[in-house]
């Protein structure tokens, strides 16, 4: 039983990061934009639901004390509208810049978290957000099953709705933009605004992911969402498989696992005061395998699947 | 207004901006945005530091301060090692790594994504090294000597500034005035072409990562000295070094170095009037404000 409560609590944190991974297949998988601020994006999410939804404080303004879903939908629109503002700054410019931007979005948000104490309850963060399913927190077990299902539907809701989109003709678009920007542009399409509006759904996406999880957990603060997170969700998608929405979960799960273990085994093996020191190899072999990911595999585990339209059946399938 | 901030300013855009020139170069030559360049300052701060230990033990007398400073001469050799073993660090990164997807053609922004991997498992393989634990040049105490206007610098703070200059002096003399500096230029307008014409693009791509390995050493030396070394001082400059370098228009040193000057007289201004904690959001909102007016940077042209 506590084994499985454990792989429910697991499962259910891995696939959170499975949802900023389905984001992030949006904007680099499916359209090549390089966004270094994931951290940034999920933080927000996680703040804005957090801000809506926890009962009312005396220290900090916010504390509304809405239902869950609304703090959900809030964050996609805060997600959404950073994104959109980020792509409107720089996605005609170079590809690098973009990167660069979104590094520094990730690290101002970052000192928002820390020091707006009367909005972001700074260092010390925000605790007592609801948790879906708070009725059955005294079993851990049935708590952690639930939830999970919970999770495991948004997980499914957005990976269909991605899977919908991408057959559908704008997917095709951001692919041909992707591939031939000229030959796109030649056929009539406007690769600037569909860059802006797959980095948009992407943030959106990602910023949900950030919600999910914080009320899961219940509790936020500032160190969630360091730089470390952006890079671990690289890793996902890159080991997974970038462009594939079955390659972006499969990802996460397996990082994530390979992440916990390490933590695990770290703390077997070295002595208390050696640990800290540990942890860093953990982000040393992880910045290792995606850099050999990136020069022998670069598709990952699963690889994109070439389609041209769902209505096409079999035929297309690129051989 | 303390018109301390102007000292403070300067002393800090100095790093920063000798730190930019490395960044500045590799993206206008090898053209990818560099996220390992914050950690050649701090790799450079500590292998500078391991080199200074090394020379100590051999010779003592060389951890005497030197007045008025407050390092002795054992620093400036261990900076000439530290300069080699960052050089080395960053032409070893550019054979096992960026030079492998260059050669076999990769996207831009693979290379980028590449350089993110590689400073995130740098940083963490110092930490690793030298724990988390800041470490110091010297324990020395300095005075800072008044310099009239209600300013004040001490020894080392005015070597930093008159260091960088020096440097960006030289350097700049170097990239307008000689025929490697001119090759460097031709490779960054366009590459095919200048392999076409003769020039040795292998040569120039190595010339460019020791001179921004080099200055990246330095500049983290002088950070290390003038405030602390830790495993995160690149990764925390790694923002006002692309914003200087953005700045000051990609591609040119006297623009990076001004950039710097100026992020860090802002960031020097910011701190005495929003308060210290914002400090790191100055790179960032002149990041944005450059993207919105002026792309190309100060001395950028269009279209780069």
């Amino acid at each position: 039983m506590e084994l499985l409560a454990y792989a429910a609590f697991f499962l259910t944190i891995a696939l959170t990061y499975a949802i900023m991974c389905l984001g992030l297949n949006v904007q680099w998988g499916q359209t090549g934009l390089f966004n270094v601020g994931i951290a940034g994006f999920v933080g927000l999410g996680a703040y804005v639901s957090a801000a809506l939804t926890t009962p009312d404080a005396a220290e900090r303004i916010g504390g509304f004390g809405l239902p869950i879903a609304a703090g959900w939908l809030a964050a996609m629109i805060a997600g959404g509208v950073l994104a959109l503002l980020v792509g409107l700054l720089t996605l005609r410019m170079r590809s690098d810049y973009l990167a660069i931007t979104t590094f520094g979005i990730a690290v101002a948000l970052q000192l928002v978290f820390q020091n707006a104490e009367s909005l972001t309850g700074g260092a010390f963060g925000m605790a007592f957000i609801p948790r879906p399913f708070a009725g059955l927190q005294g079993q851990s077990f049935a708590f952690n099953l639930v939830n999970l299902a919970l999770t495991v539907a948004v997980v499914a809701v957005v990976y269909l709705l991605l899977e919908h989109l991408l057959r559908s003709p704008w997917g095709r678009a951001l692919r041909a933009v992707r591939e031939d920007e000229v030959a796109a542009q030649a056929l009539g399409k406007n690769p600037v605004l569909l860059r802006i509006q797959a980095f948009a759904l992407g943030g959106a996406i990602m910023a949900l992911a950030g919600a999910v999880q914080a009320h899961f957990i219940g509790f936020i603060a500032p160190g969630n969402y360091l730089p470390m997170m952006t890079f671990q969700v690289w890793a996902m998608l890159i080991v997974g498989g970038s462009g594939n929405n079955r390659g972006a979960v499969l990802g996460a799960v397996l990082v994530w696992a390979i992440w916990a273990l390490s933590g695990a085994l770290i703390s077997e093996v070295f002595p208390a005061d050696q640990q800290a020191r540990a942890a860093s190899l953990q982000i040393v072999v992880i910045g290792v395998m995606l850099c050999l990911i990136l020069l022998w595999r670069p598709q990952g585990i699963l690889p994109e699947v070439r389609s041209v339209s769902r209505h096409l059946g079999r035929r297309n399938k690129d051989t | 207004m303390n018109p301390q901030a102007i000292i403070d300013g300067l002393i800090s855009g100095s790093t920063i901006g000798l730190g930019a020139i490395g960044l500045t170069l590799t993206y206008s030559i090898l053209r990818f945005a560099n996220f390992t360049h914050g950690d050649f300052l701090a790799w450079g701060a500590y292998l500078t530091l391991t080199v200074a230990g090394v020379l100590g033990g051999l010779a003592a007398g060389l951890g005497a301060p030197v007045y008025p400073f407050s390092f002795g001469w054992g620093l400036p050799l261990a900076v000439l090692g530290g300069v080699a073993l960052t050089v080395a660090l960053a032409l070893g990164l550019d054979r096992i790594l960026f030079g492998r997807l260059r050669a076999r053609g990769a996207d831009t922004i693979i290379i980028v994504m590449a350089s993110f991997g590689a400073s995130m498992a740098l940083r963490s393989l110092l930490e690793f090294i030298f724990t988390a634990k800041p470490a110091y040049f010297t324990k020395a105490l300095q005075i800072a000597n008044p310099l009239g206007l209600g300013m004040r610098a001490t020894p080392d703070q005015l070597l930093v500034i008159g260091l960088t200059l020096l440097l960006v002096l030289v350097l700049h003399l170097v990239v307008t005035r000689s025929a490697t500096g001119r090759a460097m230029r031709a490779v960054s307008e366009n590459p095919a072409l200048a392999g076409v014409y003769g020039i040795d693009v292998g040569k120039v791509v190595r010339v460019t990562w020791i001179i921004g390995a080099g200055m990246a050493c330095i500049a983290g030396v002088m950070a290390g000295l003038l405030v602390q070394i830790r495993p995160y001082m690149g990764f925390d400059l790694l923002l006002p070094l692309f914003a200087a370098a953005i700045l000051g228009g990609i591609g040119s040193i006297p623009g990076a170095m001004l950039g710097g000057l100026i992020i860090g007289l802002a960031e020097a201004f910011a701190v005495q009037i929003v308060g210290a904690e914002w400090r790191a959001a100055v790179s960032f909102v002149i990041l944005v404000l450059v993207l919105m007016l002026r792309p190309q940077g100060i001395f950028g042209q269009r279209g780069a």
